[in-house]
């Protein structure tokens, strides 16, 4: 443990026997499951992380894998926008710098999230309400938490709108979403998440939606904020390209779970998890000709509400068969440590995966 | 599925239906009353046909609440024509002679207003001389004179600015159109018309080129009020007519409202006709006849001006829950079938007498709305308000006697002798927007059937009668042999009634009447005959002899003898009916029992 | 902004001249089609010939069609004379044709008729939309609860049912069953009690409709809206429900229904036939059932018109209504 916080990285098994953790955030066992006339969604099924100030997260995988409910929950936005709908189930832990956040009072939560916790999302122009211009979003979200006038408040956006780049901030400020330019708007929308320096930013799939070299602009801007701010930093992602450089760990989600977690570059360098391999095969890279082939993970992300029984990857997966007695069928595998704070979810043994990776995979990337 | 869904959509709209009948019927209750009347102080049924209904009860003051759903046609003396108007414009109008204000045929009686008495008749009926009264004032107190009765008259000659109403006087006084009317008239005091003299104030001479016995019936419509030139507004004169009568206009607003308020001027003294029980009238117009019918059935008004009965809804309410408040008096219109002459077979008079003697006359009957409501079933062609009527007892084709239900055998023999032993085709023209005439027709149609006549209906768009059957290029243009239609008298004469209609000097080429194309010298000759007729009882004769005439021709089939049901409030008194307006109330005497 | 505005207002215009057109042409063209003789029609039972003629005069209808329409535009703006027979009208300007089967030029009455119209559609609206947009946006944050259910088959109910059912049955039981109210119109500037006691069942009735209609349209919207994602960025910066719900869901919610009402007040201005006949108010609507049934040319086609240009100022007003509400609109 004491390990962990000086390396400040953040994926060791945490146990749920200690009470109050020392970490900034840290996720325990965290279910999320939604009821649906079709069944129980299992959208996240016991997940569990750390993560320390100034230090970043990537969560990776593919859409449907669980990791942006993970975020929402850790907002507490995963039930909003359900009215009438039964209600989804959330479990676990969320500790955040000391509280409790599932059973926290809503209201304290409420009042943690845009403050202490903020989010950047996929799609900015759809993220920014329409019909009101990027100064009274940002001042709207500056004073739910500060007691300013709208003048102050004002000022402060446009600050906030200069320091992430805009140029005549104090003209743009009166704009309205759709007349700035994707990059533009996901500025904007990282000044209204950063307005109120919160110790953690949630950014989902924050350049998804952008063009390529808009995307490396903004991954430089989460960057450079976070080291200013010294912020705890999430990136959810289905591109292992996006956190590369970025993330100081990596979370890998599979079907609700995570399969594989560690430092940033063992889970690039040495990965040992079959899935994660794919998501690099799959990955884009800049020192590759752009029209050679992607190899794509085959196949379609599993139904959370049938998850496979035993690995959740082994329909997929085009190793299932090398451990014995239809183990990748049957039970389910568990997180065992594969190096120095990096785990993975694999019934193969670490000899056959380390083989499989440098003689197979790593040649073909 | 589609069919299910518009079953279950039709299902909805009946159960709609029965429940707004149902509430309606509930909320009538809380009107309160039975049929006994005397509970609720309705005078009982019938009590104002023919007879007064609480005529002792009446008191002077309070408003008088008249409910209507369609506005006169014109207020204006001169241009009005709906013969609602003409009852109506006595509280502001007066005439040298109207109509006696008595219940039944007494009503039909002609009486002296503005004159001392009726006409001095010389010059073998073509002079009349009449002398004013004294007192008689405007409402601005100066004296009603013999010119401002001649200017009331000569207004009649100007229908280029006043079209719309009767043009008798024209025809009687001037039929080659010599005059042009007094907005034209070159003389200085716009008086050109020579066929009226006024010697002094208090008298006025008419000299009529032809005598016509009819003159004074003539006299007595609104048309021959007074109008003072001063005072002519020409065309939107009808907006606020200067009174001569006991009631002034206070306010009008075309299709809404109509208040009228004591003409402070009139003088008691000066009318022997006219009683002016209340201090005001309204009239209040609706453009829903059900709603009309709600606000007579709550009290809120109490009566309808238009007086051509109930609509079916609240007349079953009403008979139901309120008999009490109901007069079913006969009316002088007639609701019958034409045959136009120029539509073949029906050039040929068996074919015509093929279809009365043909039909089933007690069905026709009841799409008319059955004895009550609708009314009994028409014999002949003239109405029993009319001098010389016989009523059911003149049924020349046994139409509500032996063939009541349709005579197959003898219709047969009938087209036998037509030339048409197995029928033939024709088309029956009905207005659109009278819904009981379509359901005639209907009958009509299956009647005929019967005998191998295959009628089709034709629906035209009934506001535009005189252009589309009154138009005899056009009704041989689409070969309307049938034509159902409903004529009441102008007044109650034969000519008032019958001259348009039979007359073969009234075939015109647009806005015909005399749709069977009647062209028979015998006819003609009666009604020439009757304009010099001055007795009664051989102007009353000649009327039988015309209509025998016309029946004989087999040009009509009368189908009801028309009856209404007409509502009297509780508070309504010195209520009754009268022949000079086709059997409706007279208006000019009514009064309340609580002057509210 | 300006220039949107201005592009508007140029499209209503040249709108409202191919409406005129287009109304003259159907009122003046398609009976003569037809065969009817308009000028026969304005003449009573016994149609004298010289009085058609006289009236066709006055109306001149002998002149031909462009020349009537022109005449009838530069009355709109200069007023008109009619003379014929010795007689001479003047309809002062704006004049909108003059009825001479009730001898009144039109614009009087339109405007005498118009308030009536005018508070029977305002009140009515904003009974709709406080009760509608309620009960909408309740169900759409209780959906599939027993409220909802509840709203929405009072909704159905009030969509289906006529006016006249509803209408009839309000009378019936409140004004003549209960004799709570009198429910017969007084204009306003006679008595506001009476004023609303002549009002108010028409309003609930008219209401009812448009309610029903709005609470459908507003829980559709609302639940439309609450999955946007702006709502979620909305609840992610700490916004307390009530703020997420009454300011960034509903005014993204009030952009259909606006464009609904405008419709709606634009057309009901034109004339509530239905609800002004069952409850006998003096609008607009019974002058055109009235004007239909007398064979009022002149007055029908003033309120077709009225109508037309009420319709026309709604879209208008709904179009800058929704620049101002939605700032895209404005580049458009």
């Amino acid at each position: 443990m004491t390990e962990l916080s000086k390396t400040g990285a953040a994926v060791g098994e945490p146990t749920s026997a200690s009470p109050a953790p020392n970490s900034f955030l840290e996720v325990r066992d965290l279910k999320v499951h939604f009821p649906t006339d079709d069944g129980l969604v299992k959208s996240v099924d016991g997940l569990s992380f750390k993560l320390e100030k100034g230090k970043t997260l990537g969560i990776v995988g593919e859409s449907g894998s669980g990791k942006s409910v993970t975020s929402l929950g850790i907002m507490g936005l995963h039930t909003a926008g359900q009215y009438g709908k039964r209600k989804a189930r959330i479990s676990g832990e969320i500790w955040l710098d000391g509280t409790e956040l599932l059973t926290a009072d809503p209201d304290e939560v409420r009042k943690l999230r845009g403050r202490q916790m903020a989010m950047i999302f996929q799609d900015p122009l759809s993220a920014l309400h329409p019909y009101y211009t990027i100064g009274q979003q940002i001042v709207e979200a500056y004073r739910i938490h500060h007691d300013v006038d709208k003048k102050t408040a004002k000022r402060r956006a446009v600050e906030m709108l200069d320091r992430v780049g805009i140029p005549q901030p104090d003209k743009r400020v009166d704009s309205y979403p759709h007349e700035f330019s994707g990059g533009m708007r996901q500025r904007a929308m990282i000044a209204m998440s950063l307005v109120n320096n919160p110790e953690l930013l949630i950014a989902d799939e924050p350049t998804t939606a952008l063009d390529v070299t808009v995307q490396a602009q903004i991954l430089d801007l989460i960057r450079d904020l976070q080291k200013e701010f010294g912020s705890a930093v999430i990136i959810i992602t289905h591109d292992l390209g996006v956190v590369a450089e970025l993330a100081d760990d990596i979370l890998v989600m599979y079907g609700g779970r995570c399969v594989e977690r560690g430092p940033a570059e063992k889970v690039f360098y040495e990965p040992r998890h079959p899935y994660t391999w794919g998501l690099l095969g799959s990955m884009p890279r800049l020192d590759r000709e752009q029209q050679e082939r992607l190899i794509p993970v085959k196949g379609s992300p599993p139904s959370l509400i049938n998850i496979p029984s035993g690995c959740a990857f082994n329909p997929r997966c085009p190793y299932a068969d090398i451990p014995k007695d239809d183990v990748t069928r049957t039970v389910r595998p568990e997180l065992t440590e594969v190096g120095g704070r990096h785990w993975a979810a694999c019934h193969m043994t670490q000899e056959q995966r380390e083989r499989i990776w440098t003689e197979e995979i790593a040649p073909k990337l | 599925m589609t069919t299910q869904r518009t079953s279950g959509r039709r299902k909805q709209a009946l159960a709609a239906a029965a429940a707004v009948a149902g509430m309606l019927a509930l909320a009538a209750c809380g009107g309160g009353g039975n049929s006994s009347g005397s509970k609720d102080g309705a005078a009982g049924f019938d009590a104002g046909n023919n007879k007064v209904a609480q005529a002792s009860l009446v008191k002077k003051g309070g408003t008088l609440k008249f409910g209507g759903a369609q506005d006169a046609d014109s207020w204006d003396t001169t241009r009005g024509y709906y013969g609602f108007m003409w009852d109506f414009a006595r509280y502001y109008s007066r005439q040298l002679i109207t109509a006696k204000t008595e219940p039944g045929k007494a009503g039909a009686e002609l009486t002296p207003d503005l004159a001392t008495g009726l006409a001095k008749v010389t010059d073998n009926g073509k002079t009349y001389t009449y002398h004013l009264r004294d007192g008689i004032t405007w409402e601005d107190g100066k004296p009603i004179t013999s010119k401002d009765i001649k200017y009331g008259i000569e207004r009649v000659w100007a229908q280029d600015v006043l079209s719309g109403g009767p043009t008798y006087l024209k025809d009687f006084l001037d039929p080659k159109g010599e005059y042009k009317g007094p907005y034209k008239d070159t003389s200085a005091d716009k008086l050109g018309l020579k066929a009226i003299a006024t010697p002094d104030d208090k008298t006025i001479v008419f000299h009529l080129p032809k005598a016509n016995s009819d003159f004074e019936q003539v006299l007595s419509l609104p048309s021959a009020s007074p109008v003072r030139q001063d005072m002519d507004t020409k065309s939107k004169y009808g907006l606020h007519p200067f009174s001569s009568g006991p009631y002034k206009f206070q306010s009008y607003s075309p299709g809404k409202s109509l208040t009228m308020v004591r003409n402070t001027n009139w003088k008691q003294s000066s009318d022997p006709v006219r009683k002016a029980y209340p201090d005001k009238i309204t009239l209040q117009l609706f453009s829903d006849a059900n709603q009309l019918d709600q606000r007579l059935l709550n009290g809120d008004i109490d009566l309808d001006i238009n007086q051509t009965g109930m609509s079916p809804q609240g007349r079953t309410t009403a008979l139901k829950e309120h008999k009490a408040n109901l007069d079913n008096p006969l009316s002088a219109y007639i609701r019958y079938a034409v045959f136009p002459q120029s539509v073949k077979p029906f050039d040929n008079i068996e074919c015509r007498k093929a279809v009365i003697l043909g039909a089933d006359h007690v069905s026709l009957q009841t799409a008319r709305g059955g004895p009550i409501a609708g009314g009994d079933i028409g014999t002949n062609m003239l109405p029993q308000t009319v001098p010389g009527a016989e009523g059911q007892k003149y049924d020349p084709y046994g139409i509500a006697g032996a063939n009541k239900n349709g005579n197959v055998a003898e219709a047969k023999k009938a087209l036998k002798a037509c030339g048409q032993p197995n029928g033939f085709s024709t088309t029956i023209a009905v207005r659109n927007n009278k819904p009981v005439e379509v359901a005639t027709a209907q009958s009509l149609q299956a009647s005929l059937k019967k005998i191998g006549i295959n009628a089709q209906i034709d629906q035209y768009d009934g506001s535009q009668s005189p252009g589309i059957i009154g138009s005899p290029s056009n009704v041989k243009k689409k070969g309307y042999g049938i034509i159902v239609m409903g004529w009441g008298p102008d007044f109650s004469t034969v000519q008032g009634f019958g001259l348009p209609l039979w007359n073969s000097k009234y075939i015109a080429a647009s806005g015909n009447n005399n749709y069977a194309l009647i062209n028979d010298k015998t006819i003609d000759g009666l009604f020439d005959q009757y304009t010099t007729t001055l007795d009664a009882a051989g102007k009353a004769k000649i009327a039988t002899q015309i209509n025998h005439k016309v029946m004989e021709g087999a040009y009509y089939l009368p189908f009801t003898f028309e009856k209404f049901i007409n509502w009297r409030s509780n508070n309504l008194a010195n209520v009754y009916t009268s022949d000079t307006y086709n059997g409706t109330y007279d208006f000019v005497n009514l009064g309340l029992k609580n002057p509210k | 902004m300006l220039a949107y505005l201005i592009r508007r207002l140029f499209a209503a215009v040249v709108m409202l001249v191919v409406i005129v057109m287009v109304v003259f042409g159907i009122f003046f063209l398609v009976p003569k089609w037809a065969g009817v003789d308009i000028a026969a029609s304005f003449v009573g039972k016994q149609a004298d010939p010289a009085s058609v003629e006289a009236v066709r005069e006055k109306l001149g209808l002998n002149t031909p069609i462009y020349s009537q329409v022109w005449e009838f535009f530069k009355g709109i703006f200069v007023g008109r004379t009619y003379s014929g027979g010795g007689d001479v009208t003047h309809c002062a300007a704006p004049c909108f044709g003059y009825s001479f089967r009730s001898e009144q030029a039109v614009w009087p009455v339109l405007t005498d008729r118009f308030p009536v119209t005018l508070g029977l559609a305002l009140g009515a609206a904003v009974l709709w939309l406080v009760f509608g947009v309620a009960a909408g946006v309740l169900s759409a944050l209780k959906r599939g609860s027993l409220w909802d259910r509840g709203a929405m088959v009072v909704a159905l109910a009030g969509v289906s049912l006529p006016i006249y059912f509803t209408g009839l049955l309000s009378l019936a039981i409140f004004a003549f069953g209960l004799k709570w109210i009198d429910a017969q119109y007084v204009p306003l500037s006679q008595s506001f009690g009476g004023y609303l006691g002549g009002m108010i069942l028409p309003w609930i009735t008219l209401a009812f409709l448009y309610a029903a209609m709005y609470a459908r349209i507003t829980r559709a919207t609302m639940l439309e809206i609450l999955g946007e994602d702006y709502i979620r960025t909305a609840r992610a910066k700490g916004l307390k429900e009530q703020v997420v719900i009454g300011k960034h869901a509903m005014r993204s919610t009030m952009t259909p229904i606006l464009t609904m009402l405008g419709m709606d007040l634009g057309a009901l201005i034109g004339g509530a036939i239905l609800t002004e006949s069952t409850f006998n108010l003096p609008g607009l609507g019974r002058a055109v059932l009235d004007a239909i049934r007398n064979q009022d040319l002149p007055i029908i086609l003033g309120v077709t018109l009225i109508t037309s240009l009420a319709v026309l100022l709604a879209n208008l007003v709904v179009d800058v209504l929704y620049a101002v509400i939605d700032p895209r609109v404005r580049l458009a």
